[in-house]
């Protein structure tokens, strides 16, 4: 019987090759165990992000998590004198953010588990400047999107290059899928405070942070679950041999 | 037992039928002694069932079913689950219980009806127990489906909304039946407590009182088993026991035991260490708060729903009408429940049966995994004459089944149970 | 095997799987009971709270909203001290010894730290209503004669006086609650949190 479903699959196998169309994103190994990362991606979070966007599921005393003091939180990390009980609002206003850039910004609590680590570290080193737009800015992970290089000061300004030739000359990440004509790659213009590989280390921060922002308990999650398997491999051994006890009897 | 315990238990037998019960469900119950692993589903079933009732006890506690929005522009319903997720002791813990439940009902449940197909568990005497279990299939999908729309995340809006506008294809009264089961004109608030109403309390009702009419059902007339064969035909002369049954207490009790255990193994890993499923169990989508304005790229129903919203999208609109797709959608059910009655073979259990039948099992089995994974892909020209393919062999399997079932050659079936 | 042995092992195992699975259904209850605690947000809004006392004049009564209940701040003056000592044998407990009610550091004859100062949960220890101001020290069909100022519960009639001590005769069985505080300078009070472990 299985035999015949596994040929069966295998006929009409062929029928299912679909070739995936997406942008391509640069992979970013996160590691939420790494405090020190995640104190520096909050760090960045706090001073660049929060200005527009919103992490209204993120405590501030929460941070207490990621290594740091009830101190060193509110000296840090908190400007504009909420209590640490308080969430990570933006400073600001929803509607005047909405006025300013077209549409609000979205709030980033779960920014993580919505859009993923890979393509957050490749969105936020992919901006060019695009004289087009009403920002002056473009990416080409989210194109046309209203959001304008809040981390330019850091990174400098990209520029979009037409180049002839297939050979990288771009720094900074994706690919532009164009068409079928010439390549597209980003190009540092205006180098900023930092270099691109402290640029990469810094948004692979961020974006590490967010991963944690998007889930506080997935630490404990994960240490549980090993404690709970122990047991229950435990608890599986016992009730094997209990059932093979009383089904002696059977065979 | 103790002297004292005896005398409760007296006291109690006088006055309800405990040990009456136990015996004649439990220890006196006589099973098939070959039963083997597609028979582990039905109690794993019943385990999921409890724990999505005891979970979602506690999720309801600090679950708000409101769809304004709150201080921080979200909604109350999205900012529960959050709060759940992270200011709620342990609440994770109890949100990916029942999320990771659901999706594992699915599975136990499917594998357990597929037991049912193989072993033709749905045969006389037992047609009303397969009905049974068709109405706690469509009531398990409803009870999921309206689940889904409580965190108000993006999947949940648009789910929804493109679920109830399949109503509006009924003619003639087919919006005012969408509005009145919305409550409103677009899935809104009123929806969402409605849907709360029914997931917490109604449709778990439903639930319970239709897993014991099935359970009552079967003891009535005893466990099929993997060769298909009625083991009351063979009884001992003195004891009246079938001589290849076994009492259900403690045997089965004992590898239900086991089943167990190795059921909460899958389930642990899951939920510890990938609760979102490769996307499949908890979308990523729905972690965006529901929008009325954007529709996301990508709408899919969960998993468990796709093969049957593959149907849909497969039949092309008639006269302007996309009824015919919701009227296969709702045959590729209904047709579940005629199964008994399609099928004409004078053996039960797949052992016995040819060749023609099993070919038609296992491209029925291939049409449903790929009929699921179409389900969660965009449409495209290939796609749509693929999912137009594979909906004709899953209707085949149904509407062919009294010719091949007939026309196959079967085996003799032996008289007493052979290994599992 | 013989019989006894195969029952014995059978009995054993049984029990082994029995405990082993016992403590692993108790382990599994645990969070579900545990959820039901306070969350994270509750606990925060649980948090002390600091009031800032310096605009509060003499005689007057400030309240605070602290873990959703509110707390009276009392600057009692010259006049309303001396007359705390003046009716004790009215008292039900006159000084202070159910010592539930207040922290050891207010077990004192104002049931303060600084006497100029009166800090209390002012909710009666009755069934829970927020008494009224009396705090002037005239009677009235509610204080009853010789009234020394202080507060009335007009759910069921009890009194407490200006250090929010119980008067006999009325359906609350103890004084009001002083809670845990302390003042981070003398005109800043940290309420909720008094530094040995609230």
């Amino acid at each position: 019987m299985l035999k015949k479903i596994i040929l069966a699959t295998i006929f009409c196998a062929p029928l299912l090759a679909q070739a995936n169309t997406e942008i391509a994103l640069d992979h970013v190994q996160t590691n939420v165990e790494d405090k020190l990362s995640l104190q520096r991606g909050a760090r960045t979070f706090v001073n660049y992000c929060v200005g527009c966007h919103s992490a209204s599921f993120m405590r501030y005393s929460r941070l207490e998590d990621i290594g740091l003091t009830e101190k060193q939180i509110v000296e840090n990390l908190m400007v504009t004198g909420e209590k640490p009980v308080e969430t990570m609002t933006a400073t600001m206003r929803p509607a005047d953010a909405k006025v300013a850039f077209g549409v609000a910004p979205p709030d980033l609590s779960l920014i993580a588990r919505s859009r993923g680590a890979d393509w957050l570290y490749t969105y936020l080193r992919t901006f060019y400047r695009d004289p087009a737009r009403p920002t002056g800015w473009n990416n080409t992970t989210f194109p046309s999107v209203a959001m304008p290089h809040a981390l330019s000061d850091l990174q400098g300004e990209q520029v979009l290059k037409e180049e002839p030739a297939k050979e990288a000359a771009g720094e900074a990440g994706a690919e532009h899928h164009g068409a079928a004509h010439a390549e597209k790659h980003l190009v540092l213009d205006k180098p900023g405070k930092l270099s691109p590989k402290e640029y990469d280390a810094l948004v692979k921060d961020l974006v590490n942070y967010t991963v944690y922002m998007g889930e506080p308990a997935q630490t404990k999650r994960k240490i549980t679950g090993i404690y709970v398997l122990f047991f229950l491999f435990g608890l599986t051994i016992l009730a094997y041999f209990l059932k093979k006890e009383f089904w002696k009897d059977i065979h | 037992m103790s002297a004292k315990l005896q005398q409760l238990l007296g006291w109690i037998d006088d006055r309800f039928p405990l040990t009456a019960t136990w015996k004649q469900h439990l220890s006196e119950y006589y099973a098939p002694k070959n039963f083997n692993f597609w028979y582990f589903f039905g109690s794993l079933a019943l385990l999921v069932l409890v724990l999505q009732i005891a979970t979602g006890v506690f999720l309801t506690m600090h679950y708000k079913p409101d769809a304004s929005l709150n201080a921080a522009g979200v909604s109350v319903a999205f900012a529960s689950v959050e709060y759940i997720m992270r200011d709620v002791d342990w609440g994770w813990l109890i949100r990916y219980l029942h999320s990771t439940g659901a999706s594992m009902f699915f599975v136990v449940v499917y594998l357990h009806m597929y037991r049912g197909l193989i072993y033709g568990s749905y045969r006389k005497p037992r047609e009303l127990i397969w009905i049974f279990g068709c109405f706690i299939y469509v009531a398990l999908m409803a009870e999921a489906f309206m689940g889904y729309l409580l965190p108000w995340g993006q999947m949940s809006f648009w789910g929804a909304q493109v679920i109830i506008n399949l109503f509006d294809a009924i003619p003639y009264i087919g919006p005012d039946v969408s509005t009145w089961i919305r409550g409103d004109f677009v899935i809104s608030g009123a929806t969402l407590n409605r849907f709360f109403a029914f997931h917490v309390i109604a449709v778990p009702l439903v639930l319970l009182g239709l897993v014991v009419m099935h359970l009552v059902a079967l003891h009535e007339v005893g466990s099929n088993n993997p060769d298909g064969i009625e083991i009351k035909k063979h009884k001992d002369p003195v004891t009246h026991i079938p001589l290849d049954g076994i009492p259900f207490h403690p045997y089965y009790t004992v590898k239900d035991i086991l089943g167990v255990c190795v059921f909460l193994i899958v389930f642990a890993v899951i939920l510890f260490f990938s609760p979102e499923g490769g996307g499949y169990f908890l979308e990523a989508n729905n972690f965006i708060p529901a929008d009325p304005f954007k529709t996301p790229e990508h709408i899919a129903p969960l998993w468990y729903f796709t093969a049957f919203y593959s149907i849909l999208r497969a039949v092309p609109p008639f006269f302007n009408s996309q009824f015919p797709g919701v009227i296969a959608m709702g045959l590729a059910i209904v047709v579940m429940f005629l199964l008994p009655w399609l099928d004409r073979s004078p053996v039960k259990s797949i052992r016995y049966r040819g060749t023609l039948y099993k070919w038609m099992l296992a491209l029925f089995v291939v049409a449903f995994i790929v009929l699921s994974y179409l389900g969660t892909q965009s449409v495209s020209e290939t796609k749509t004459w693929l999912a137009r393919i594979f909906s004709g062999i899953y209707f085949a399997f149904f509407i062919l089944m009294p010719w091949y079932t007939r026309a196959d050659k079967t085996k003799p079936v032996p008289e007493r149970v052979t290994a599992c | 095997m013989s019989n006894n042995e195969i029952n014995r092992t059978r009995r054993n195992l049984i029990l082994a799987t029995a405990t082993v699975g016992g403590a692993g259904v108790v382990a599994a209850a645990w969070p579900f009971v545990a959820s039901m605690m306070p969350s994270a947000l509750a606990k925060g809004l649980g948090a002390p709270i600091e009031v800032d006392i310096s605009k509060l004049e003499s005689g007057a009564k400030l309240t605070v909203a602290w873990r959703g209940k509110p707390v009276w701040i009392i600057s009692r003056t010259k006049d309303m001290l001396q007359r705390l000592d003046k009716h004790d044998d009215r008292l039900s407990d006159p000084k202070s010894e159910v010592s539930s009610q207040q922290p050891d550091y207010c077990k004192n004859a104002t049931r303060s730290i600084k006497p100029e100062y009166m800090v209390a949960v002012g909710i009666c220890t009755h069934l829970g209503c927020s008494p009224s101001d009396k705090l002037k020290p005239d009677s009235d069909n509610e204080t009853g004669p010789n009234w020394d100022g202080g507060f009335y519960c007009p759910c069921h009639g009890s009194r407490f006086d200006l250090a929010t001590r119980v008067y006999k005769g009325s359906p609350a069985p103890t004084n009001l609650v002083v809670p845990p505080h302390k003042y981070l300078t003398d005109t800043m009070l940290r309420i909720g949190d008094d530094g040995k472990g609230a």
